[in-house]
């Protein structure tokens, strides 16, 4: 059966993509370590984190698109998640840290020395093998999720009311990771990781390692979203997104495949968060900001929401771009993201990848037009 | 300059060959041979001066010390007379102190300043306000029984008594009174003089007396204790009584911002269903106008500063409605029907304008002055109650009032909330829904530009302002309810007092988490907040 899922799921445009995403995923660090700096696909040592990052980006609007896209629930608050699964990561690289602290404590990581802890917080423990702390990765999301979605589904709250509260959720988990006496090193995050898994983490091979884990992360991501889309749990995430009470009346429990498709990519943001703190080298509770769950929001806007491919090429396109214009122009990102934000809802509705795929239909088949309509779901009525 | 080099020697010499004949000066009871005698010798002989000084009862004195105090006296090296120094640095010039005639044949180059150390400042301080005690200025009076209070000398007892006699004035009768009671148990006074000190102590009745009481138990004799001990517990629980009523206040105080900044939010989230990101920025340019404002004001009729918040609440409101409506013609009104979508376009037109006004202005903080009627504070029992506190409670509540007029006296309101309650169907009646739409987000907007005026008096005037309440803003919203404004007052005030509350014992960040936690699970129990639209419409 399962192999018949995956069958189904590899429709041909999704195989081809997570192909490409695995081929880069082997190319780059190749073209890193081995290519001479001379060549002219030699991929500089700076860039190798730096499109890891966006890879990770990738999958955490992957993540987003999964609930947004596919199940209508517009969360605000995906960088929560992003951000656990980061903490988790970033525990266990503190603890890999050892002695070799500042304060060279062989428990204790250097802010807490500095915050006179006599001894590690209880969740501390555990952190310091990579199984558990990549069980955390999995579970901690999993868990925030499913909390808040068991509440919030089963009272049915929708539309913005549930995006308002997942940016309180965000916005909660923010003003509590700036405290100090929470544990997790407060305004300064955990930053100075040494090693991950005995390897320096800033050497080359780490670095390239880490990319190829993230393509390949991503790849499996794209895998099991499509998996889950092209099934019939999928057609039913679909109706629940365009018509709920209908699909409500017709006896499918709409909470719980709600709830199902939160915890999904709850878990996938929280694996993205793991790859991406060890790559940028710091975690801190600005992850938690409102403002950045938002951008995660326009990334998959941009690419097209409703399709999967379509988060992944906006969350890379839209980073790489916020790269480009903040070394060109800095003063003016804010203006270019703002009026993305516009552009994006006003003219490009479906995304660059829906817009593209609505105009290659129409182009071979000018009747369905219509059928790409379906995406705007009709306006609410009045209360 | 030379003889500025041999100034400090020539000072020592000084000193000393008129060390040992100080004390000659100060049996002297001509007051110029008194000031002038605060020149001569060293610190002990200065603080003998200053003594001598004040059981003058001259009324120069108390000037004469604050002129000392201050540095400003100088001696002469020839003669030894003390002048006060006036005029510029480059060109001093030296008067009598006394007198005040400006003496012209004094050469600045033998001038020494009459220096003064910590002990002859303590001494200073203690006897101004022993003189003070006697100044004709009700404030200075009250001040100088104030620092008695404070610091009760029992040396100071008589000089109180005297000053108690002549004094008029009730609250400075009363702190006086209060400051002799403290004394009184310090001194051994008989126990029944005590017992009234005691009671005179506990009819204060706030913090000061409790401290002073506290104190005292331990040392009152064995007959007295039960009563110090009973007005301690009466003080304790009046103290925690106003304790309370001051956490209302703040909780009010506050509350009152989270409405002005919320209300526009709640109508036009009302109206269109659509939460407006944009709206923090609306509030923004409202603290902005007052600036531009003020700064208008200030170099057109600057006679007129004290009053530009007045001009600045119509400008704020007309600039951010202009806005709105402009955003909803361009932006808004191509999104209906897609709420979420609405959501995206007004946050990148958040952080659009917050970039625009970032480039005009710079990123630093633009100074918004308080004018002096909303300056300063006052008591109400035992609450300290700040006045630009105040203004914003009251502003909160005629912004209030206005706008219920508005929903519920105008044309334009009735329309309102037609649309708010049925659209297809108020549409069908002939009402011009865009239109409403255009004039809805325009109130809103300019509502929110009027928030942006109160703000700028008790916040940072920056780009950043905005995303400073937004958040706030929503929680009061989902958590009051939409298309009833009675639910958005209830909700800014609920949340802003239980904030207050929750902070002496959370803490200001963990209270603020409580809160939001607390609205998250208050929202699955009741989706649409406290006070909901009823009707039987089926969500899409």
């Amino acid at each position: 059966m399962i192999t018949q899922m995956l069958f189904r799921a590899l429709d041909r445009k999704t195989a081809w993509v997570a192909l490409l995403i695995l081929i880069a995923a082997a190319a780059v660090p190749l073209a890193n370590l081995y290519l001479p700096a001379s060549n002219p696909l030699h991929v500089p040592d700076y860039a190798v984190p730096l499109f890891g990052k966006y890879l990770t980006y990738a999958m955490l609007a992957l993540a987003l698109d999964l609930v947004w896209g596919y199940c209508g629930i517009l969360s605000l608050g995906h960088g929560a998640f992003f951000a656990l699964g980061g903490y988790a990561m970033g525990m266990y690289l503190m603890r890999e840290i050892g002695p070799r602290g500042v304060y060279a404590n062989p428990i204790l990581p250097d802010f807490m020395v500095f915050l006179n802890y006599k001894a590690l917080p209880w969740y501390w423990n555990g952190f310091d093998n990579f199984w558990f702390a990549a069980l955390m990765v999995v579970l901690v999301p999993a868990a925030l999720a499913f909390a808040f979605g068991w509440f919030a589904f089963r009272s049915r709250v929708t539309g913005v009311y549930l995006s308002i509260i997942t940016q309180a959720l965000t916005y909660a988990l923010l003003l509590a990771f700036f405290r100090n006496d929470m544990g997790f090193g407060g305004n300064n995050g955990l930053t100075d990781f040494k090693d991950i898994l005995g390897a320096n983490i800033q050497a080359g091979t780490t670095r390239a390692a880490l990319f190829a884990a993230s393509g390949i992360a991503l790849a499996l991501a794209l895998l099991v979203c499509s998996m889950i889309v092209n099934s019939k749990l999928g057609k039913v995430m679909v109706a629940v997104r365009d018509a709920e009470s209908r699909t409500r009346f017709l006896g499918y429990r709409v909470e719980n495949v709600k709830l199902f498709a939160f915890v999904v990519s709850a878990v996938i943001a929280g694996i993205a968060g793991a790859l991406y703190v060890p790559q940028v080298g710091i975690i801190n509770p600005s992850e938690f900001e409102p403002a950045n769950s938002i951008e995660i929001v326009i990334w998959t806007a941009v690419g097209g929401r409703g399709t999967l491919i379509g988060p992944i090429i906006g969350g890379i396109l839209v980073n790489f771009g916020k790269s480009i214009f903040t070394g060109w122009l800095p003063d003016y990102w804010l203006f270019a993201l703002g009026g993305l934000f516009v552009f994006v809802t006003l003219f490009l509705p479906k995304g660059i990848v829906g817009t593209v795929t609505g105009l290659w239909v129409s182009t071979r088949r000018r009747p369905v037009v219509a059928a790409a309509e379906v995406l705007q779901p009709e306006p609410e009525a009045a209360e | 300059m030379p003889s500025f080099r041999l100034l400090p020697i020539a000072l020592l010499l000084f000193g000393i060959c008129f060390g040992f004949a100080a004390p000659a000066f100060a049996q002297a009871s001509n007051i110029a041979d008194l000031v002038n005698a605060l020149g001569v010798g060293g610190f002990p002989e200065r603080e003998a001066a200053i003594k001598a000084l004040v059981d003058s009862h001259d009324p120069h004195v108390n000037e004469i010390l604050q002129e000392l105090n201050d540095g400003r006296l100088f001696v002469s090296s020839d003669g030894g007379r003390v002048y006060l120094q006036g005029g510029t640095a480059d060109a001093p010039t030296y008067a009598d102190p006394i007198t005040g005639a400006v003496a012209a044949d004094v050469d600045p180059d033998t001038m020494g300043k009459v220096k003064i150390n910590n002990a002859v400042r303590t001494l200073l301080s203690s006897a101004m306000s022993q003189l003070t005690l006697r100044s004709p200025d009700r404030a200075a009076r009250l001040a100088a029984a104030r620092d008695l209070l404070k610091d009760a000398d029992p040396a100071n007892l008589a000089l109180l008594d005297t000053a108690l006699a002549a004094e008029t004035d009730a609250t400075v009768k009363s702190t006086m009174e209060a400051a002799r009671a403290v004394i009184m148990l310090k001194t051994s006074a008989s126990d029944a003089d005590k017992k009234a000190a005691i009671d005179t102590i506990a009819a204060r009745g706030n913090k000061d007396a409790l401290t002073i009481l506290t104190t005292a138990l331990a040392s009152a004799p064995a007959d007295l204790k039960p009563a110090v001990q009973a007005d301690i517990d009466a003080i304790t629980r009046n103290l925690q009584v106003w304790d309370v009523a001051q956490n209302v206040w703040y909780g009010l105080s506050l509350g009152s911002v989270l409405l002005l900044a919320a209300i526009g939010l709640a109508i036009t989230f009302g109206v269109m269903g659509v939460i407006n990101m944009a709206h923090g920025e609306m509030v923004m340019l409202g603290a902005y106008t007052t600036y531009v404002v003020q700064e208008t004001v200030r170099s057109v009729a600057p006679g007129l500063l004290d009053y530009s918040l007045a001009f600045a609440v119509p400008a704020a409101f007309l600039f951010t409605a202009l806005v709105g409506v402009a955003i909803e013609r361009g932006i808004i009104r191509w999104l209906y029907g897609r709420p979420l979508e609405t959501l995206l376009a007004t946050w990148g037109l958040s952080l659009i304008l917050q970039q625009a006004i970032r480039t005009v202005f710079g990123p630093t903080n633009r100074q918004v002055i308080n004018p002096t009627w909303m300056s300063g504070s006052f008591d109400f029992g035992g609450l300290a109650i700040t006045q630009n506190r105040l203004w914003i409670v009251v502003f909160a509540i005629v912004v209030f009032v206005i706008l219920q007029l508005v929903l519920n006296r105008t044309s334009l309101g009735l329309q309102m909330r037609a649309v708010t309650q049925n659209r297809r169907m108020a549409s069908a009646m002939g009402i011009r829904t865009p239109f409403v739409d255009a004039m809805t987000f325009g109130l809103g907007s300019g509502i929110a530009g009027m928030a942006g005026v109160a703000l700028s008096q008790i916040d940072n005037v920056s780009p950043n302002l905005g995303q400073n309440y937004i958040i706030d803003s929503f929680m009061v919203v989902v958590f009051g309810g939409v298309g009833n404004l009675w639910g958005t007052l209830v909700g800014a005030l609920t949340l802003g007092v239980a904030n207050k509350f929750l902070e002496p014992y959370a803490g200001a960040v963990l209270g603020k988490i409580l809160i939001l936690v607390f609205i998250i699970l208050f929202i699955q129990r009741r989706p649409r907040g406290l006070f909901a639209l009823k009707g039987r419409a089926v969500e899409q």
